[in-house]
C-alpha cells in the first residue's frame, strides 16, 4: 500500500506524522518527495548508500541541419525555444531556454530536419539508503531550479511495492503535490485547528476529491486554536484519524530531530493504530467513514 | 518604492502572521499574498474585493471520440502518461504540451484553455491588497505570482506608495523565484529547529542566487535555545543580519483565531518584538 502524507500548508507536522508512522511499522519504504525542502532525513538519519544525479531532457539543436524554419518554436507550448531566421549574409540561430522546458519532446519529434536531439540537464540529486529497518529515498532539487515534478517522478520510481510505502509530499495543492500524491492508495492530511489550518485543509480536501484518493485527517497541536476544523470534518463526513496535543516536550525533541515514537512507547502504539485505521477506512470496513 | 518579500522555506514558521503584522506597521503600502497555493493572509486582512479577474493559463488536451480511430499514437507520444487506455485525457496529468494534437493523424485532439484561478484587487483596513486563488490541481503558480506582483506594482506607482509587502510562497521552486524577482529585500522567518535551519539555508541560497539581500528572524526562539544559537552563527558566517527573535507567545494564536494581526490585540511580547523588527527592516 502507498500512503502519502500531505497538508494544504507547510509546518503543520506533515513530516512528523510521516516519520513517526514509518518508524511504527514493519517493512516500510520512505520516499521524501518534498524535494524543495527535504527534511525527513533529519529525523530518520539514514545511512546513504547511493547518490545519483537526476536529469531532465532538454533539446539541443544541430545547427548544421537546422534551416531556421521556426517549427520548433511554434510547437513549444512553453516558449522554451526562440528562432531567429537567417538573413542573406548571416546564419540564423535557435535559442533554447532550459528553465522553461517541460521535456515534452514535441520539438525533437516534429522538427522536419531532424535537427533536434535531446540531451540531459541535471536538476537535482536522489539519495537512497537505510534508516534502521526503513528503506529511505529522498530527492533534493538544485537551488535555482524551478521545476520539481520531474524530480518527484524520479523519486517515485524507487517505489518498492512489496513494502508499505510512505510518501512525504510537498505542502500546498499545486503541481508538485499532485505529482507526489498521485497513485497513492490513501492520503493522510495533516492540519492544525486554526483559521489558516482550516482554510488550507479545505483546499487539500478539494484536491484529493478531484484525484479520487481516499483520505483522512490528523489534527496536530489539537489543543491550541479553535474547534472549527473538527466541525468542518463532521460536516463533510471526513474521518479524523488522530489528534496530537501540543507538548513542549515533543516540540523540543522535534527541534533536535528526535521523533516522538522514540520518546515514549505510547506514541508508537498510537501510530500503529493510525495505520490500522487507515487500512479500515480504505477497505470501507469502517462505519464512520 | 521598496519591495520586501517575506519567505520561510518550510511553511508554518509564522511567515503569514509576521507578514500581516508588518503590513499593519508599514505606512503607505500595498500588500500582496504570493502564497497562491495556500493563500492565508486574507484571513487576517479581511479584504473587500474591488476587482476580480480570471487567471487563464495553459491548455488541456481533449480527444473527440467521434474522430478518434484509437491508433494509440498519442498514448505512446505523451511523456506524462496523461492519456488513458480508453483514449481519455486525464486532466490532472496533462501538461498541455500539445504534442498529441500535433501528431494525431485524424485531428481528433483539440486544446482547451484552462481557467486556472482568480485574482483580486481589494481594499483593507491597512490599504490596498492584491491576492489570488489558484484552482486546485492547477499549475503555473509562478505565472500567477508574477501577475499579481505586477498588478501590485502598478497600484504602488499610481498611488505613489512607499512599500510593497509580499507574503511569499513556501519552498524554493517556481513561485518563490517569481516572488523574488524585483524584490529589494527578503526577510526569512525561521524556527529554531533542525529543519528550520536547513530550510533557511536553502532559501537564503535561493535569494542569494537572485541577488536579493536577505535578513532573518527567528520565531519561537525560546523553544530551543541551542538551535537558536546555531542559526545565529549560521547568520554570522554568511553575513546575514539577524534582525529579531520572537518568543513563543500564546497571543499569536489567539490573535489568529480572532482573525486579527498580533498588533491589534492587547500588547504582547511578540507584537513588541515585531515592531522592533520593522524598525530594523525598513
Ligand atoms: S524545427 Fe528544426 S529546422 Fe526548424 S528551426 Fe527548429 S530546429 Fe531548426
Ligand atoms: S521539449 Fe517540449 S517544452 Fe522542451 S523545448 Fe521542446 S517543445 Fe518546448
Ligand atoms: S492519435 Fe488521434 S486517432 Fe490516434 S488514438 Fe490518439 S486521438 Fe485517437
Ligand atoms: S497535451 Fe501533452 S501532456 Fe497533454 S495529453 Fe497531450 S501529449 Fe500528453
Amino acid at each position: 500500500m502507498i500512503i502519502s502524507i500531505a497538508s494544504g500548508k507547510g509546518g503543520t507536522g506533515k513530516t512528523t506524522v510521516a516519520v513517526n508512522l514509518a518508524l511504527s511499522l514493519d517493512s516500510v519504504q520512505f520516499l521524501d518527495c518534498d524535494v524543495e525542502e527535504p527534511n525527513a532525513h533529519l529525523f530518520l538519519k539514514p545511512l546513504i548508500k547511493d547518490t545519483a544525479r537526476t536529469c531532465v531532457s532538454v533539446p539541443e539543436i544541430d545547427h548544421s541541419k537546422c534551416t531556421y524554419c521556426g517549427e520548433c518554436r511554434q510547437v513549444c507550448a512553453y516558449n522554451a525555444i526562440a528562432v531567429l531566421p537567417g538573413k542573406e549574409d548571416k546564419g540564423g540561430s535557435v535559442l533554447v531556454f532550459p528553465h522553461l522546458c517541460h521535456g515534452c519532446g514535441a520539438c525533437s519529434m516534429l522538427c522536419p530536419q531532424g535537427a533536434i536531439r535531446e540531451v540531459n540537464k541535471e536538476i537535482g540529486t536522489i539519495e537512497s539508503g537505510q534508516a534502521g529497518k526503513v528503506l529511505f529515498v529522498h530527492g533534493r532539487l538544485d537551488v535555482g531550479e524551478a521545476m520539481s515534478p520531474p524530480l518527484i517522478r524520479q523519486v517515485k520510481k524507487y517505489t518498492d511495492p512489496s513494502r508499505t510505502v510512505i510518501i512525504d509530499a510537498p505542502p500546498g495543492t499545486s503541481c508538485p503535490v499532485i505529482t507526489a500524491v498521485k497513485d497513492s492508495d490513501f492520503c493522510v492530511l495533516v492540519t492544525e485547528p486554526t483559521p489558516f489550518g482550516l482554510n488550507d485543509l479545505a483546499l487539500a480536501v478539494e484536491m484529493l476529491r478531484k484525484l479520487e484518493i481516499p483520505f483522512g485527517v490528523v489534527i496536530n497541536r489539537c489543543d491550541i486554536g479553535d474547534g472549527k476544523v473538527e466541525e468542518y470534518c463532521g460536516r463533510e463526513g471526513i474521518r479524523i484519524l488522530m489528534k496530537i496535543p501540543f507538548s513542549r516536550e515533543i516540540a523540543a525533541a522535534y527541534s533536535e530531530g528526535i521523533p516522538m515514537v522514540s520518546m515514549e512507547a505510547l506514541y508508537k502504539e498510537k501510530f500503529t493504530g493510525l495505520y490500522l485505521d487507515i487500512c479500515k477506512v480504505r477497505d470501507g470496513t469502517d462505519s464512520n467513514s | 518604492m521598496e519591495q520586501i518579500v517575506i519567505l520561510s522555506g518550510k511553511g508554518g514558521t509564522g511567515k503569514t502572521v509576521i507578514s500581516a503584522a508588518l503590513a499593519a506597521l508599514a505606512p503607505n503600502k500595498v500588500m500582496v499574498d504570493c502564497d497562491v497555493d495556500a493563500a492565508d493572509l486574507h484571513l487576517l486582512l479581511h479584504p473587500q474585493v474591488r476587482e476580480r479577474r480570471e487567471f487563464r493559463s495553459g491548455v488541456t488536451a481533449v480527444i473527440d471520440e467521434k474522430l478518434c480511430v484509437k491508433c494509440r499514437k498519442c498514448i505512446l507520444a505523451c511523456r506524462f502518461g496523461a492519456i488513458s487506455d480508453d483514449f481519455k485525457v486525464k486532466d490532472v496529468s496533462c501538461e498541455g504540451c500539445g504534442l498529441c494534437g500535433h501528431i494525431c493523424p485524424y485531428g481528433a485532439v483539440r486544446m482547451e484553455e484552462n481557467l486556472s484561478g482568480e485574482w483580486f484587487i481589494s481594499e483593507t483596513r491597512y490599504g490596498p491588497f492584491v491576492h489570488a486563488r489558484l484552482g486546485v490541481a492547477q499549475e503555473n503558480s509562478g505565472k500567477l505570482v508574477a501577475k499579481i506582483k505586477e498588478a501590485a506594482k502598478e497600484i504602488a506607482e499610481a498611488r505613489s506608495l512607499d512599500y510593497m509587502i509580499v507574503d511569499g510562497p513556501p519552498g524554493i521552486g517556481c513561485p518563490v523565484i517569481a516572488s523574488l524577482s524585483g524584490a529589494d529585500k527578503a526577510l526569512i522567518v525561521t524556527e529554531p529547529t533542525l529543519s528550520g535551519l536547513h530550510d533557511a539555508q536553502r532559501v537564503a541560497e535561493a535569494a542569494g542566487h537572485f541577488k536579493v539581500p536577505v535578513c532573518l528572524v527567528i520565531n519561537k526562539y525560546d523553544l530551543n535555545q541551542a538551535m537558536t544559537e546555531k542559526i545565529g552563527s549560521f547568520c554570522k558566517e554568511r553575513g546575514i543580519p539577524l534582525i529579531g527573535r520572537i518568543a513563543f507567545d500564546k497571543a499569536v494564536v489567539e490573535a489568529l483565531v480572532a482573525g486579527k494581526t498580533v498588533i491589534e490585540v492587547p500588547p504582547s511580547q511578540a507584537a513588541d518584538e515585531i515592531m522592533k523588527i520593522w524598525q530594523r527592516l525598513k
